[in-house]
């Protein structure tokens, strides 16, 4: 036992510039608690296999603290160890998105304020594709995972024209709303049949002279921005994007676009 | 079933008010029914072959009632019911619907080539198919009431769980566990998106997004492996499902013939937060509330999902009108009160000064509204953020206030809210603390008494007030140009639009559902003490 702030351990472990532990009550301890579940009944069997559990995930000295059966085969683990190997802070790769995430008063007050009237979306799930999940999510005022909708902003316009739209329903239906933005969701992925849709709708939007006048957007469970922009659209959203993300997302490009 | 009640604290609320609230709420569904009682909808009629027996699919994989439905809307038919069509070919043919549904399946027969045959005959045998179905499931009812007196049940509140994995298997091992650690309720969320499909999937499911689809095998599934463990354990276990969306009274149907016991079930959910016609939800509501009444089932109504679109602090009154609305409409289905359970969640922002006072002046409040019902109240969800500790924390708050105010049916909060569907350990943790909570405040609400005039009676009283006034303006605009302004929960819809509307249709002067007929309003009360 030492006194607080006299340790000669700990000061002996301090850490060199650039490097970092985990923090548990002293510098360079790196102590992490992990919580888990074992397909085991409880004993110490079942005990052992999570500190193992532990071990691999690389944690020195694993401590069980408490096991919980969980019925009769399965038990539930609260665990402590120390990761010692430090991370290099000078290596690290931040990936930046191209866009701000902004909440949705500020959201609706910039498009208020800057444009004067709700920015026109109309969305789709387009070709042979049925799935309006991911769609929805996006568009209904429910939204996804306690994420509201773009419906549910007074900055946006709604018009979701649902599943199996054809591209050049899609086309018709954005030049007579003079739609601000597209949003195609595709998530049937046979034969990479989503990929000559999506390619197919710029396509289209650029002969009918339309694809500079709106942002044009897909999402979908196989998609990324990166894909996305290759295919020439000017933004992706992946599996596990909320509204408010997309809807940051169009607010900001669509008011840079006008210039406003 | 023995109702919970919060003891000795009591909120004193003015009789005369609560009454006028009821009296609105009453002209409000009564209104709108008499402006639909000339409409049917294709899931109403989907529902009907459904409960004359037609199940299976056809080799695309369309379901058998969506195939005759849509054959008898091809050969003109569809306006006089899809029952005195079934009926006629059953009797020109000898055989069951099964048979008949097989047959159009095939090519085999066709409703336009069926000779007429006199009125009587038809509908004394729609009337017979429809008995047949009553007793189906009036028998699972029976079953249900002799396994509660055999098995026993827990004392309220019921603790109700979530499992969702998408596979029926993975959720049957989830909700046995669930059930071995305490839960009394366990619900199978459905898969994202299956409310806006015009026809319910067959068969077992073991891919789904964020859900399980229901499916009336899933159904089968499950009700078979809680029966296991409710003998196993001693106590009911109850099975819970989603009796909303495009397939709303087929899905209760399903629900009755498998002896579900309890059914999420709104008048005005998929109008609002699915951009669902709200014609077509309102006639397939009240068919739903039919079968759901004569199964025994306790229907869960939505409001708290209001609660986690708009602020839960300003819209007290809006949810507390539209459950009387539910109510309602729920008792011109015929359900009685004990198998209402009206729903109210726990959602004021924590950091509000006093939230937790506000909470219990509106858990109060709906308890005492609602005294017979078998409330539902719903656990925190908008202000968890990925915390599990805070999360927690939260959640045993909840689950103090669940058990003070006597609420019914406790959904569990889960810690792990909006980062995952529930891990095993998660359902664990969380069951504890509100077995942990409900126990050691047994006799709280006994031992304590509001004081007059503070903070908890004012809120609730002033709360009681506004919804009336809400529910006065929705009677006197009318429930269809109230949703239109955006009354309930912020969101506006138009009569005349949203999903599913083409699948509304008028009734011709021939119109027939023997179900109608046996289950409508006060008849199904009697025909169930016969």
């Amino acid at each position: 036992m030492t006194v607080d702030g006299a340790n000669p351990a700990a000061e002996k472990r301090q850490l060199p510039r650039g490097k970092i532990l985990p923090y548990g009550d002293r510098h360079g301890d790196g102590m992490v608690q992990v919580s888990f579940t074992l397909e085991l009944p409880d004993g110490p069997e079942a005990e052992e296999a999570g500190r193992q559990v532990m071990k691999l995930m690389g944690l020195t000295d694993p401590q069980i603290v408490a096991s919980e059966p969980l019925g009769p085969s399965f038990t539930f683990f609260v665990g402590y160890g120390k990761l010692l190997r430090p991370v290099d802070l000078d290596n690290l790769k931040v990936a930046k998105l191209p866009w701000e995430k902004l909440d949705p008063e500020t959201i609706n007050k910039m498009v208020r304020e800057r444009l004067g009237r709700p920015i026109v979306v109309v969305g789709a799930a387009t070709g042979t594709d049925a799935h309006t999940i991911g769609l929805d999510a996006i568009l209904n005022y429910k939204g996804y995972a306690g994420d509201h909708g773009l419906e549910a902003y007074s900055a946006f316009r709604v018009v979701n024209m649902g599943s199996q739209v054809d591209n050049r329903d899609l086309v018709a239906r954005a030049r007579e709303l003079r739609a601000d933005a597209i949003l195609v969701s595709q998530v049937v992925t046979q034969r990479n049949v989503h990929i000559s849709n999506l390619t197919n709708l710029v396509e289209l939007l650029e002969a009918e002279g339309l694809r500079d006048d709106v942002v044009l957007v897909c999402g979908g469970p196989r998609l990324s921005h990166a894909l996305a922009v290759e295919l020439g659209y000017d933004a992706g959203f992946g599996p596990g994007t909320k509204p408010s993300e997309v809807a940051s997302y169009l607010a900001q490009e669509v008011l840079k676009r006008k210039g406003v | 079933m023995n109702m919970n009640s919060p003891g000795r604290l009591r909120l004193n609320l003015d009789p005369d008010i609560i009454a006028a609230c009821h009296d609105s709420a009453q002209v409000i569904a009564e209104k709108v029914w008499k402006e639909l009682e000339g409409l049917s909808t294709v899931a109403v009629e989907r529902a009907v072959a459904r409960l004359f027996g037609i199940d299976g699919v056809d080799p695309a994989g369309l379901p058998l009632p969506n195939v005759v439905v849509d054959s008898l809307s091809r050969s003109g038919g569809l306006e006089d019911g899809v029952a005195i069509h079934l009926a006629k070919a059953c009797l020109e043919t000898g055989g069951e619907p099964q048979d008949v549904a097989e047959a159009i399946a095939g090519g085999r027969l066709d409703f336009a080539s069926i000779p007429e045959r006199p009125r009587h005959e038809v509908e004394a045998k729609a009337r017979e198919l429809a008995r047949r179905a009553v007793e189906r499931i009036l028998s699972r009812r029976r079953e249900r009431e002799e396994l509660i007196a055999r098995l026993g049940q827990s004392r309220q509140p019921w603790l109700y769980v979530i499992v969702a994995t998408g596979n029926i298997y993975e959720d049957v091992i989830q909700a046995r566990m669930a059930a071995s650690q305490g839960a009394d309720i366990i619900a199978v969320i459905r898969s994202t998106g299956q409310s806006l499909m015009d026809y319910v999937p067959y068969g077992p499911t073991t891919e789904g997004y964020g859900g399980t689809y229901a499916t009336q095998e899933n159904f089968r599934l499950m009700r078979k492996a809680l029966d296991e463990e409710s003998e196993k354990l001693g106590r009911y276990i109850r099975l819970v499902n989603y009796c909303s969306g495009l397939c709303m009274p087929e899905i209760a149907t399903m629900g009755a013939f498998e002896r579900l016991d309890v059914m999420l079930n709104d008048a005005m959910y998929g109008i609002l937060f699915r951009d669902i016609n709200m014609e077509r939800t309102l006639i397939d509501q009240r068919f739903s509330r039919m079968i759901n009444g004569l199964s025994g089932i306790i229907i869960n109504t939505g409001e708290d999902n209001y609660l986690t679109t708009v602020d839960a602090f300003h819209h007290g009154p809006q949810v507390l009108a539209s459950e009387f609305i539910n109510l309602h409409f729920a008792r011109m289905a015929g359900i009685p009160d004990e198998q209402i359970g009206l729903g109210h969640a726990f959602q004021i922002d924590p950091w509000l000064e006093s939230s937790l006072l506000y909470e219990i002046a509106m858990a109060l409040l709906v308890r005492q509204c609602f005294p017979n019902c078998p409330v539902k109240y719903m656990p925190p969800t908008v202000h968890k953020d990925g915390n599990i500790f805070f999360a927690h924390a939260l959640d045993t708050m909840y689950n103090l206030v669940a058990c003070l105010t006597g609420q019914s049916i406790h959904l569990v909060g889960m810690l792990t809210e909006a980062v995952h569907t529930p891990f095993l350990h998660d359902r664990f943790l969380s069951i504890q603390s509100a077995k942990y909570v409900r126990e050691a405040s047994r006799g709280l609400s006994d031992n304590l008494s509001l004081v007059p005039g503070e903070l908890i009676e004012k809120r609730a009283q002033s709360l009681l007030l506004s919804a009336k006034q809400v529910l006065e303006r929705v009677k006197d605009i009318g429930l269809f140009a109230a949703i239109e302004e955006g009354i309930f929960a912020g969101v506006k819809r138009d009569r005349h639009g949203g999903r599913g509307r083409e699948g509304v249709f008028k009734k011709s002067a021939r119109y027939f559902n023997p179900f109608e007929e046996l289950l409508s309003g006060k008849q199904s009360r009697g025909f169930l003490t016969e």
